[in-house]
């Protein structure tokens, strides 16, 4: 939990949001500073995946407040309409978000330096020799620079999830979110993705990653939120909620789990 | 009279390629040809007369000797007509069965194709007074015995042609077993070879198309009385008195009787009307020389040169097929594309007016969309060239399968590539025209390339507005020449050539777009040399 007395980088207010009659989030706050790794964990269907998507938009929130970098939106119950203004604040928001997905997302008729570039060109309007150039070096940095002209058929899943990474950081992001970026993947290939989170993590990118990767949770995470039905349980120092969980439920949950 | 009906096909659904610049040239060329400049000389308007050129010998139709020109007695009478009119004519073809919607939709100034002076046509048309009397002939094979008249007909197998007063008074007499025909032809070969036992039809039919056969015999005395006059529109008081005078002239001048002699139709009929019983002494010329036209036995030489003539009226039907074809399939890409867009993407009101307009386009005949576009359009106002009318119908039809093509094609993407485009800061507008659209295109192309093939052969529908595609320009030439079989393989050889490069296109592109997608299924298929080619940048 955040106690440094500075505004957090990222803070999260009060988040509601129902699908239907099914109230997927209640209540859900919390504060991160820049820099910082969280980990989200949770039972599949705790609203962990709900909460990331509603950082960047995907899903937009009945009532809450959300800040990054000083920009916040706010909304104060379903019935207020999300309107353009709102539509573009959230515009705002997303642009500084980068979201990295469970599913190999990766746009399947564009080789895998395509996919990088769409965005830089087609959003900010980046000049084709710029945009390559960027994403070259975006490639380097997670150990993709030979495969830029591969299409993602030819990718093993570790090194599409790179190359997705690699796309989400070409709009200069200043917070990444990966939604279970390794479920999908072979267990021999998790590594290499996790790999580059850390060195992200190193370089002061602030990340938060919903996962159920225990060990990489325990071991680069500042903090980690436990989640159930929709409400944040416990946030605590990623070693003290493993060895010292304060909640029951938290427990429970991390039985399941082995040291 | 007689009518013939193509086979209607059943509407079926297309093609791709940049649906903007499609869209542009088409509308382009639709504005070429509505601004074709109208006649604005000093020369006085031409008589316009509508006729349907596939109906047969000999009331107007396309020479055999040159398919190029229109011939017939009916055309004789109509240009004699124009020439005491002082004014140029100028034929227009429709479907015989259209020729009086097309006269009260002023598509023409005057009808004539053996249009029957009767109290239900007189209730729609004007007529001028008849410039030819003729009469049921009843044929039958040489060794039928006893068939003079109606009642010996009971029981036998009676043929004749669909719609015709022919019909109607064999239903009357109702004791033989009537067979109806769409095609005069068709009617006397199945007589010759004992499929049908008698023939009742109009007296100038059996003398054109029964002639040849050798084994057929005309019988018994005239039956019926038929009248052929010039229709003109209800209300055209002075068009029509002008005609009247016009044919009183050619009648009492002699040059009528001339020009049905001429084509061996001078009868005893004529000869008691107009109270002329000179012996007759002009050569039948134009009989003579369509039955050697038409000969059915012809050296291997005749029948090359004949279909040699046939080419440039199969390549100008085949053009404006195409032509038809492409555009509308052009417009049927766009607005389905857009019709599918809104289906799938739009809110309430948008997406459930596309789904109202799919539903009515597929749900109705593309028969009656064409006949309602380009007949039925006028009654508010929008007057459209057949050109124009027969795309337009055509793309609106297609649209609706497009869009349904379309649909399931933008559904079998991913709902994660929509988000993963959202997430990037793509607007929904950059996702679909850069992630979801490029990869439906790539699934709903086999289809496209099926509807547009289909299309190829449903534009054979457009005939019915006066369009001469190349089905109609078949029909013109086989039942001129009695010949469905070499032209019915020449004109399929023609759809099938121009449907081929759109197979191949489709085959070309499916394969790259495969390779860009799925390389390894393009090794498979040893297809490694595009591989590095079909890569895009």
């Amino acid at each position: 939990m955040t106690t440094t007395t500075d505004p957090p980088f990222i803070a999260v207010e009060s988040l509601c949001k129902s699908f239907g009659d099914t109230l997927v989030l209640q209540n859900v706050s919390f504060g991160m500073k820049q820099g910082d790794l969280v980990s989200i964990i949770g039972a599949s269907g705790c609203g962990k995946s709900t909460l990331l998507r509603c950082l960047n938009f995907l899903e937009v929130p009945d009532s809450g407040k959300i800040s990054i970098g000083g920009i916040a939106l706010s909304r104060s119950g379903p019935e207020q309409p999300f309107d353009q203004e709102m539509e573009a604040l959230a515009n705002t928001l997303r642009s500084t978000v980068g979201m990295v997905f469970q599913n190999l997302n990766l746009f399947p008729h564009k080789t895998v330096l395509e996919n990088i570039t769409l965005a830089p060109m087609v959003v900010k309007r980046a000049s084709r020799n710029r945009a390559e150039a960027e994403a070259m070096a975006l490639l380097e940095k997670v150990g993709l620079q030979d495969f830029a002209k591969r299409y993602p058929m030819n990718l093993s899943g570790g090194q599409a999830q790179r190359a997705a990474i690699a796309r989400a950081l070409a709009m200069a992001p200043q917070v990444m979110l990966y939604d279970e970026p390794t479920s999908a993947l072979d267990p021999a290939l998790v590594d290499e993705v996790l790999q580059v989170m850390h060195d992200l993590d190193r370089e002061g990118m602030t990340q938060i990653v919903v996962t159920h990767e225990m060990r990489f949770a325990r071991s680069a995470s500042d903090y980690i939120i436990f989640m159930e039905a929709g409400q944040i349980i416990e946030i605590s120092d990623a070693d003290e909620l493993f060895q010292n969980p304060r909640d029951e439920r938290t427990r429970q949950f991390l039985k399941h789990f082995p040291r | 009279m007689w009518r013939i009906q193509p086979a209607w096909r059943k509407p079926l659904r297309c093609f791709g390629i940049k649906p903007e610049a499609l869209l542009t040239a088409f509308v382009a060329l639709a504005a070429l040809i509505s601004s074709v400049p109208r006649a604005t000389s000093a020369e006085p308007a031409p008589l316009t007369w509508g006729a349907d050129a596939t109906s047969g010998a000999p009331y107007v139709f396309d020479n055999p000797a040159n398919p190029a020109l229109v011939i017939g007695f009916e055309t004789d009478i109509i240009e004699a007509v124009a020439r005491r009119l002082h004014r140029p004519s100028r034929f227009v073809q429709n479907r015989w069965d259209n020729l009086i919607p097309g006269l009260e939709r002023g598509l023409y100034d005057v009808a004539i194709d053996g249009i029957e002076i009767t109290p239900e046509h007189q209730a729609v048309v004007d007529f001028s007074i008849p410039y030819y009397t003729t009469f049921e002939q009843l044929v039958v094979r040489k060794e039928t015995p006893g068939v003079t008249t109606l009642d010996d007909l009971a029981g036998l197998k009676v043929g004749t042609l669909k719609a015709t007063l022919a019909q109607r008074i064999l239903d009357k007499a109702g004791t033989m077993k009537v067979f109806t025909y769409d095609e005069q032809l068709n009617v006397y070969a199945d007589l010759q070879n004992g499929r049908l036992d008698a023939v009742l039809l109009d007296a100038p039919i059996a003398l054109y198309y029964a002639t040849p056969y050798p084994d057929l015999r005309f019988v018994g005395d005239p039956i019926a009385l038929i009248r052929y006059g010039i229709a003109v529109p209800k209300g055209r008081t002075d068009l029509l008195s002008q005609i009247d005078a016009a044919l009183a002239d050619i009648r009492d001048s002699g040059e009528l009787r001339g020009i049905l002699e001429r084509w061996k139709l001078w009868n005893p009929l004529m000869a008691a009307e107009l109270n002329d019983s000179r012996p007759s002494h002009a050569q039948p010329t134009e009989f003579n020389a369509f039955m050697a036209a038409t000969a059915l036995k012809l050296g291997w030489r005749a029948v090359l040169e004949r279909y040699l003539g046939f080419l440039p009226l199969i390549g100008r039907g085949a053009l404006i097929t195409l032509g038809l074809s492409i555009l509308s399939m052009a417009l049927a890409i766009a607005l389905g594309l857009l019709l599918a867009l809104a289906r799938v993407y739009a809110p309430r009101p948008f997406s459930s007016l596309a789904a109202g307009y799919i539903e009515v386009m597929r749900g109705t005949p593309l028969l009656i969309q064409i006949l309602f576009v380009y007949y039925g359009l006028p009654n508010i106002g929008l007057k459209l060239d057949p050109f124009v009318a027969g795309v337009l119908a055509l793309g609106f039809n297609y649209a609706a399968y497009e869009a349904e093509n379309y649909r399931a094609g933008l559904q079998a993407v991913p709902r994660g590539q929509m988000e993963a485009a959202i997430a990037l800061n793509l607007t929904r507008v950059q996702s679909l025209r850069y992630v979801i659209v490029p990869q439906a295109i790539r699934i709903v192309l086999p289809t496209m390339t099926n509807d547009f093939i289909s299309l190829l052969k449903d534009s054979s529908l457009v005939s019915v507005i006066t369009m001469v595609e190349l089905t109609q320009t078949y029909l013109q030439l086989s039942t001129t020449y009695y010949d469905y079989f070499g032209t019915g393989l020449m004109v399929a050889a023609v759809y099938l050539v121009m449907g081929l490069p759109f197979v191949r296109l489709a085959r070309w592109t499916e394969r790259r777009f495969e390779v860009d997608m799925h390389p390894g299924g393009a090794r498979r298929r040893g297809a490694v040399p595009f591989l590095r080619k079909g890569i895009t940048p």
